[in-house]
């Protein structure tokens, strides 16, 4: 499914019609995407599924006044309509005095695109056949693995690229192109206490990058098998595990608190506390989008800006927010280049690869130094409250006493708030998984409330 | 149907021929079911926040899926471009799933509108002006701020789509559906010194705007938001443990939604990956228990006149009684087995394959006085408002979280509760219910169902129920 575009003449075409209509400023971005996605499911293939997309996305302002458009209906005749409407609405919303682009003098150069290496030029060499074979060992390593592993949701590959264009009426031209793949498995275990399922996965922007089917399945089953027999906890206040991969989310909370769009509206738990200790001193964070083969990395923002390296968290301190242009302007602060963009919209701040450091215990050691107490092993629910602090999800996990994993629990409740989390942990991993863009390593926190019985 | 059906095709640059040819092309393998689903999404927003509408955004996104299925595989391709190269090459793509060798066949396409329009509007949302809803938003703004001092920042938020698909099935019928929705947000956030809290209220449909315009339905929504941003800023923590809960009328119904309903889709079942698979037949709750998915009912959000695979949506008993009668389910799954569509085939957009998924799910009146049921309860907790929930279908846990609670202490609610979340196990949860009242309300049009990475829009509604003992989870052990 192929396409005559040229994107930067679309892209100046979009910027010149939305001059013509009364625009004083624009960005636009142009974006192609395909991706192919295998799903087997018990040895045999379930779905094949070829995806192409393609979209233009503008922002217009007419004085100090925005508008935005996004469209996937690329004939000249409508895009034009379009852009008149979008021109014709940024006359009516509000005048906003710190609206619009970055300074003209800002778009120094984005280096180092070519070195953050987020294209994989093999990416296009994967086959459906190869992929199948590889979804089909992933599912078969973990099912094979234990005798109580019964059933299977299947496993699933996807791999693709994506290339995207962004112009503005101040010069600049950008572009780049990436490339991502992953495969997971979801295998199901049954004992007369009942099912349950968990999952394993990998992903990389290169194929050589992947972990390999047998570490994938194997890791899957062992995840579904812990959770067998769960019981319901006791309700108590003892000290908490998260591992890694739910550590992680609890970090994608602090970075949407300390977004500048919650601070500057006061939906902030943590805003005015730029230079405080929001976090035990053990606490290190960092934002990187520089990272060769990030899972966020990017050389240039949602704005254009060529992105930095940032400290945010220096021995518990909160060393900045994160910022795009106007949310700087609203702070009377400097963009971070946290600019985050899709198709609609205006842009907004979001964190790139955004790690937290690791400690020097291990899993175990942290359990170790625990009599009573849980290792959470999945959150869910929507029990994060970044506006007040407060905290309260779903967990599931494994019971600790005396230093040991003892049995899994289910069916209960962590409760605490988000300050008292950051500044209980007592104890940090040296798990960090450097495949993911938002990644802790896993923590303990010393205290928290347990609902279940 | 403001336009005909060839007008509908035309603005897809689409005409009966490329159809019928399109779909002979994917039919030249030896394929169980194939369709074709072209969509076009007109939409607009507007919001404000610091009493501004500070931005407005409208898009155009459109785009074909095609669909071959063999047993219980598929073959699925898209593209944005609709033009005959790309459905053509789309076409082989998808069908590449299933074994070639059928000769390639051709199609007689006859084109028609559903046989229900539960959704008649006139003039959608999206097609009014920008100026009616900038207006709409300050008044929002106005009336929020004048309710409370403590009242300090006030988000709004007025969206509106319309939906056209054109799905064309393999015998050659093609059904348009043209598919409005609004929604309208208003969050408010209450300040008391150091103490900050949020209330949120939202209402929409498959409406005109003049539905929100006309009367005072907008301005229930605003009181409603400042009223829970102000009652959260008295709020007491909430008791963690095991209590008896009531559950108000409404919105609580998603307790249905995660706790049964996503267990009742026909997939996970087939697949016996569900907590309530081979339970047919079987007393899954309370006998004053009876729920239903109904994507029938006029105006809500969760209301279709066909699924997105063409099947009538139509009104299918779950839970009768507290006997499990059915499961949701689109046509691979209904098929696989043996059993009929029930128009629960959904998907999210053009790039996605469709899979069984509820419209409106929701509990049916039962005979209790809802001020004696809470009269009941020595001591308990009240919960009448939502954030979102969770379910995990195999396991069959499921979490969601409180926005508006109380306490209830000798048959009366006394204080507000803060960040009361309630974890349960679904295939246990409903024989809990021992008491259901004669006050069912469907929700106010905001729900948002997320499965597989899909979302779609969906309507939940409930009496008020007793549920006993019931896991609440809260900072004060």
């Amino acid at each position: 499914m192929s396409d005559t575009f040229v994107p930067e003449q679309l892209l100046a075409r979009v910027l010149d019609s939305a001059k013509r209509h009364g625009a004083t400023e624009a960005d636009a971005l142009f974006v192609t995407s395909r991706s192919t996605e295998v799903r087997v499911r018990l040895g045999e293939t379930e779905q094949v599924k070829q995806s192409n997309g393609k979209g233009v996305g503008l922002r217009v302002l007419v004085g100090d006044r925005t508008a935005t458009t996004s469209s996937s209906d690329l004939r000249p005749e409508a895009l034009e309509d379009l852009i008149q409407r979008t021109c014709a609405a940024a006359k009516l919303t509000a005048s906003d005095p710190v609206s619009g682009l970055p300074e003209a003098g800002m778009f120094e150069p984005a280096e180092g695109d070519e070195e953050l290496d987020l294209f994989d030029p093999r990416i296009d060499d994967l086959s459906v056949e190869e992929a199948m074979r590889i979804a089909k060992e992933t599912e078969e390593v973990s099912r094979s693995a234990d005798t109580r592993i019964t059933n299977s949701e299947g496993a699933e590959m996807s791999w693709g690229s994506r290339q995207l264009f962004l112009a503005n009426t101040s010069g600049l031209m950008r572009s780049r192109q990436t490339s991502s793949a992953s495969f997971w498995t979801t295998p199901i275990a049954e004992t007369e206490s009942g099912m349950e399922r968990d999952y394993w996965y990998t992903s990389a922007r290169h194929l050589e990058d992947l972990t390999n089917p047998q570490e994938v399945g194997e890791e899957a089953a062992r995840r579904t098998i812990r959770r067998l027999g769960a019981k319901k906890p006791e309700t108590c206040k003892v000290p908490v595990v998260f591992e890694s991969t739910v550590a992680s989310r609890l970090l994608g909370a602090l970075s949407g608190a300390i977004n500048g769009g919650s601070v500057y509206r006061e939906a902030s738990y943590l805003g005015g506390q730029l230079g405080e200790s929001i976090a035990a001193p053990t606490v290190h964070i960092t934002d990187d989008p520089r990272i060769v083969r990030g899972a966020a990395s990017k050389a240039f923002d949602g704005e254009g800006l060529a992105t930095r390296r940032h400290e945010i968290v220096k021995d518990g301190v909160l060393q900045t927010y994160l910022l795009d242009t106007y949310t700087a302007r609203k702070l009377g602060m400097e963009t971070t280049r946290h600019a985050s963009r899709g198709l609609g919209g205006t842009p907004s701040p979001s964190s790139t690869n955004f790690w937290m450091a690791p400690g020097d215990k291990t899993l175990v050691e942290l359990i170790g130094e625990i009599e009573n107490g849980l290792l959470v092993t999945e959150l869910f629910g929507v029990g994060v409250n970044t506006i007040t602090g407060d905290y309260s999800q779903g967990a599931v996990g494994v019971w600790i006493e005396n230093g040991e994993l003892t049995h899994a629990v289910s069916e209960f409740t962590i409760a605490s708030t988000l300050p008292a989390i950051w500044n209980g942990i007592d104890g940090i991993g040296s798990d960090l998984d450097r495949r993911r863009a938002t990644s802790a390593p896993s923590f303990r926190v010393s205290s928290m409330t347990v609902a279940g019985a | 149907m403001g336009d005909s059906k060839s007008e509908v095709l035309s603005s897809f640059q689409l005409d009966e021929s490329l159809v019928a040819k399109t779909l002979g092309e994917v039919l030249g393998h030896d394929v169980d079911d194939a369709d074709l689903y072209f969509e076009r999404v007109e939409s607009d927003g507007l919001s404000l926040e610091e009493g501004m509408v500070k931005e407005a955004s409208r898009s155009v996104h459109q785009g074909a899926g095609i669909r071959a299925v063999s047993g219980d595989r598929t073959g699925y391709a898209h593209s944005d471009s609709i033009d005959a190269r790309p459905l053509l090459e789309g076409a082989r793509a998808a069908r590449a799933i299933a074994r070639s060798g059928a000769a390639s066949q051709s199609v007689a396409i006859r084109t028609h509108a559903p046989a229900s329009d539960l959704y008649p509007v006139g003039r959608a949302g999206v097609e009014e002006p920008i100026e009616t809803k900038l207006d709409l938003l300050q008044q929002i703004d106005a009336r929020a701020r004048a309710i409370d001092p403590r009242i300090q920042q006030v988000f709004a938020s007025v969206s509106c789509n319309k939906k056209t698909v054109v799905i064309a099935r393999r015998d050659g019928e093609v059904l348009v559906d043209e598919r409005p929705l609004i929604r309208l947000s208003v969050s408010c956030i209450a300040i008391d010194g150091s103490n900050k809290q949020v209330g949120s209220a939202g209402g929409g449909g498959r409406v005109p705007l003049t539905t929100y315009l006309e009367g005072d339905s907008w301005e229930e929504l605003v009181d409603e938001a400042a009223r829970r941003a102000v009652l959260n800023l008295s709020a007491i923590e909430t008791p963690a443990g095991e209590t008896d809960v009531v559950l108000g009328p409404g919105w609580p119904g998603i307790l249905l939604h995660e706790a049964i309903g996503h267990g009742l889709e026909g997939d996970f079942n087939r697949k016996k990956t569900s907590a309530f698979s081979d339970l047919l037949g079987q007393k899954v709750a309370s006998e004053l228990v009876t729920v239903v998915d109904d994507g029938t009912i006029p105006w809500r959000r969760g209301s279709l006149n066909v699924d997105d695979e063409g099947t009538p949506t139509k009104n299918t008993v779950l839970i009768e009684n507290g006997i499990l009668k059915g499961y949701m389910q689109d046509r691979l799954n209904a098929r696989l087995m043996g059993m009929e569509p029930t128009g629960n085939g959904r998907r999210q957009s053009y790039a996605h394959t469709p899979m069984p998924r509820m419209t409106n799910t929701f509990m049916l009146a039962g005979k209790d006085d809802p001020e004696e049921i809470i009269a009941g309860v020595k001591r308990g907790i009240y919960a009448v408002a939502f954030g979102g929930g969770q379910v995990d279908i195999t396991s069959g846990k499921f979490v969601f979280a409180g926005s508006e609670a109380y306490l209830i202490e000798d048959g009366k609610i006394t204080s507000p509760v803060k960040g009361a979340t309630f974890i349960g196990n679904g295939p246990d949860v409903l024989t809990r219910v021992s008491a259901v009242g004669h006050d069912l309300e469907l929700d106010k049009g905001v729900g948002t169902c997320g499965k597989d990475g899909q979302s779609v829009p969906v309507g939940v509604g409930m009496p008020t129920i007793r549920v006993d003992g019931l896991t609440v989870g809260g900072t004060s052990a």
